[in-house]
């Protein structure tokens, strides 16, 4: 399960949509946040824009692949569009019989989504310039 | 019939609708544009084009391209119609 959304992303809701049952010893979430800082230079605040098929389509591969390697079951939304500090960019849900795969399933989602997925990030830095990262 | 008279025979126009993100987007000024080219076109080839034209820093084997949707091989032949999207690293998380 993989979305995108210009809406604040609710992890109550996703995790009651990730559902995780009686069998599932481990949740795991990650948070990726809107952090006030990148190199030294103060941000103000953030966008993120996709192509969007194809990081729906990559995105969906990921967590399928990521429930392949690991016996859990999984979960991602990546935030798009404006956002400001402390916000939620993006959310990886992960649960399982128990905790070990739960966290190395989460880690490797979290890399492979920064990794693979056509999305792109503009820092609005206090200076006032906006700047594309491309790393 | 000349040699450049049969060049022009096995030429055909073609129409591709060329999507740019990020900052590909910002230097281009646009987030989509069209273009008519001649076949046989690859996407390493139209690239180069475009890159000349917009100034673009970033070389092919920075980016990633997908046509249609889907991440494709820079050595893929365009046809009509197709939609080719150009990739800057990504900085999604």
């Amino acid at each position: 399960m993989f979305a995108l959304s210009y809406e604040a992303i609710d992890a109550n809701k996703w995790v009651a949509k990730l559902g995780p049952g009686l069998d599932s010893g481990a949740l795991v979430c990650f948070e990726g946040r809107v952090r006030n800082h990148h190199q030294g230079k103060a941000v103000r605040s953030l966008d993120y824009e996709a192509h969007e098929a194809l990081a729906l389509d990559e995105g969906e591969r990921i967590v399928k692949e990521a429930q392949q390697r690991f016996p859990v079951q999984a979960a991602c939304v990546h935030r798009l569009g404006s956002l400001e500090l402390g916000e939620v960019a993006v959310w990886v849900g992960v649960a399982g019989s128990h905790r070990d795969e739960a966290f190395s399933a989460c880690r490797w989602i979290i890399d492979e989504i920064k990794a693979r997925v056509p999305i792109w990030k503009r820092e609005y830095y206090e200076q006032g310039e906006a700047v594309w990262q491309h790393p | 019939m000349t040699t450049k008279h049969r060049h022009q025979a096995r030429t055909r126009k073609i129409k591709v609708q060329i999507r740019y993100f990020a900052e590909l987007k910002q230097q281009a000024g646009v987030d989509q544009e069209s273009q008519q080219c001649e076949q046989p076109l690859t996407a390493v080839e139209l690239y180069a084009q475009l890159r000349e034209r917009h100034g673009f820093r970033f070389g092919a084997q920075m980016l990633r391209v997908a046509i249609n949707g889907a991440f494709a091989e820079w050595g893929t032949t365009l046809n009509d119609g197709d939609e080719v999207a150009f990739l800057p690293p990504f900085s999604g998380g």
